[in-house]
């Protein structure tokens, strides 16, 4: 098997980097770990949840879809190029590795979405087998394990309590990041070390069923009255793909920018003429529990959570899906009068 | 060259008209004859479009004209936001961007031989007005036709000459009317709401369809009149309206339930409206 010393990330960073990689790392920001790409002397940390997932790379919060020369009341159409920098995503979690299915699904279907297709083909991801979790973690519930390969065209598995981590190339992506690396790479056998543990907090096909039949369930406007309507959850989110779509103009120049959005804001559905069907919290933030595991589910046949815990960890008000999930869950024991 | 399902085509504004306060009707044709038989290969009656004008953004319209008539199409709209208000203010020979066909159609080759029974109100007759042209195009195709069209006031009908064309052609049977305090001196039409006016007019359901677009509250008058006429869930249409902005199943904005209303509709029989959560419409 091919091993790489845990110590030397960055020196295969660099290797890539040479190779002509644009490289992205959790790194320290501050007081954050952000994935983000690596430059020399950037502090790896893969020992928490990053802030941000693997969807930034692929559907950037911001982004340009459409350009157009101004000139008085006239306009022209212009090309707006999409990005094909290769890519080597390393150390992403397991759970972002998996999520990214969905956003396959959501850019594809019928109309291929070629700013995200461009990203998509030119990114490799490599992910690394969870050594840790924290309470917010919840990825066993939702389909996934912390050792879980789903989406990943490499994955390092940490051996030798965490000195060396194993890599296992799983795709022909993989497997040409596993060449670039070349010398770094030594054959050897190692055990790989135990994965975090993650206990399954809920019984998602159980919420997804109940889901679909409480729509109007009261217990919407209770589950929401702490929510502050600030969509960080959203834009944590590793699966959240709604959008806006914005005109900047200059003078001689309009730049259509696709800037991500969320089911959370009020905005999102208000209509020029007055009307909000989603006219309260509770109707928004059940929009977003709905989508990610009733309609979804219904849909696409794939799960619109990971697991990762992030709206948990970010929620100003301290809400999160797990614990509507839970009460969920305890709703459906209470037996029936 | 990358496809860019974003990237709109250009149209030149030939016409413009309006048809009741802040209420504008624009022609368009494409500047490319390639683009237009692309166009006209893929529309069908019911699909949405989405027009705009760079700088100020986009906005979807259904398409108002029938595929039947090639050389153009035609949007109608009310001046109430930024794009809209960017759109009114484009004139006769300057361009907007436009995107589309976009979303499902009325299957109106299955409705051949069949009455059909059209029940709108204010600013949401255009998307009835393509089908009711298209219809009338191929006449010979379709049996009755009639119309129940309402506003709120004379002013705020819209297609004013075309209501006129259609009460004297003599194979429509049209039927106007507006609000109580709506009305003209010289006003000929009815006066009272829609679904009022539906029950007096009393359309027979007997091999009809039922097409109904307008404010909600119409809506939810008039269909307890239709079921009383016989008409069934199955048999009545509409089109859906929500807020969106991509129009390709992406952008998220038009879910509701597990239905996209850009890729499942805009086109729904009222039984499909029924099943959809009612608070998220």
């Amino acid at each position: 098997m091919k091993v790489l010393e845990a110590n030397k990330i960055g020196e295969l960073a660099a290797a890539l980097s040479a190779a002509g990689w644009r490289v992205l790392l959790p790194i320290e920001d501050g007081k954050v770990v952000r994935l983000a790409p690596w430059s020399p002397g950037a502090a790896v940390r893969t020992d928490v949840v990053p802030v941000n997932s693997i969807k930034d790379a692929l559907f950037p919060p911001s982004e340009v879809i459409g350009r157009f020369g101004l000139d008085g009341g006239d306009f022209t159409v212009q090309e707006a190029p999409v990005d094909t920098a290769k890519t080597a995503a390393l150390c992403v979690r397991p759970c972002d590795a998996a999520s990214v299915s969905l956003l396959d699904t959501i850019f594809n279907w019928d109309f291929p979405d070629a700013f995200y297709n461009a990203r998509r083909s030119a990114v490799t991801i490599v992910s690394l087998v969870c050594a840790s979790a924290d309470e917010q973690c919840f990825c066993t519930s939702v389909g996934g394990r912390p050792d879980g390969t789903a989406g990943a065209d490499a994955v390092l598995r940490p051996a030798e309590a965490g000195a060396k981590l194993i890599l296992e190339p799983l795709t022909d992506k993989g497997r040409a990041l596993a060449d670039a690396a070349g010398a770094l790479l030594s054959e050897a056998t190692v055990t790989a070390d135990e994965p975090a543990e993650v206990p399954q907090k809920f019984d998602r096909p159980a919420v997804t069923k109940w889901l679909a039949a409480n729509f109007n369930s009261p217990l919407w406007q209770k589950w929401s009255l702490a929510c502050l309507g600030c969509g960080a959850c959203a834009f944590t989110c590793p699966t959240c793909h709604c959008f806006d779509i914005q005109d900047e103009t200059t003078r001689s120049q309009c730049v259509r920018y696709r800037n991500w959005d969320t089911c959370a804001l009020a905005l999102f559905t208000q209509h020029a003429g007055g009307h909000n069907p989603r006219i309260d919290q509770a109707a928004r933030r059940r929009q977003r529990l709905m989508h990610k595991l009733s309609y979804i589910p219904e849909r696409f046949g794939l799960v619109g959570c990971s697991g990762c815990g992030r709206c948990q960890r970010v929620c100003p008000a301290g809400l999160g899906i797990v614990e509507i999930c839970q009460a969920i869950e305890d709703i459906q024991k209470v037996p029936a009068r | 060259m990358i496809e860019n399902i974003y990237q709109p085509t250009v149209m030149r504004i030939a016409a413009s008209r309006d048809e009741a306060p802040d209420v504008r009707t624009l022609r368009l044709e494409f500047a490319h004859d390639q683009t237009r038989r692309d166009f006209f290969a893929a529309y069908r009656v019911g699909q949405f479009g989405i027009y705009g004008v760079p700088g100020a953004g986009e906005s979807v319209f259904c398409v108002a004209s029938p595929p039947t008539r090639q050389e153009y199409i035609e949007c109608t709209f009310r001046r109430v936001g930024r794009v809209t208000s960017a759109l009114a203010d484009r004139e006769v020979g300057q361009t907007i961007t436009f995107r589309g066909p976009y979303g499902t159609h009325f299957p109106i080759d299955s409705w051949r031989g069949r009455n059909l029974l059209f029940i709108a109100g204010g600013i949401a007759l255009p998307p009835l007005r393509s089908v009711i042209w298209n219809i009338l195009d191929r006449r010979s195709e379709f049996g009755r036709v009639a119309i129940v069209y309402g506003a709120r006031t004379v002013a705020d009908l819209v297609y004013k000459h075309e209501l006129a064309d259609w009460a004297s052609r003599g194979d429509v049977q049209l039927v106007t009317t507006v609000d109580p305090g709506g009305q003209t001196p010289d006003w000929t039409g009815r006066i009272g709401f829609v679904p009022t006016v539906l029950k007096e007019a009393a359309p027979s359901s007997d091999n009809c369809v039922a097409l109904v677009c307008g404010p909600p509250v119409m809506i939810k008058f008039s269909l307890p009149v239709l079921t009383e006429l016989g008409f069934t869930p199955d048999n009545i249409y509409t089109t859906l309206e929500n807020r969106m902005k991509c129009g390709v199943g992406k952008c998220g904005r038009c879910n509701v339930g597990s239905l996209y209303v850009c890729k499942d509709g805009p086109v729904f029989t009222v039984r499909q409206v029924m099943a959809m959560p009612q608070a998220d419409l």
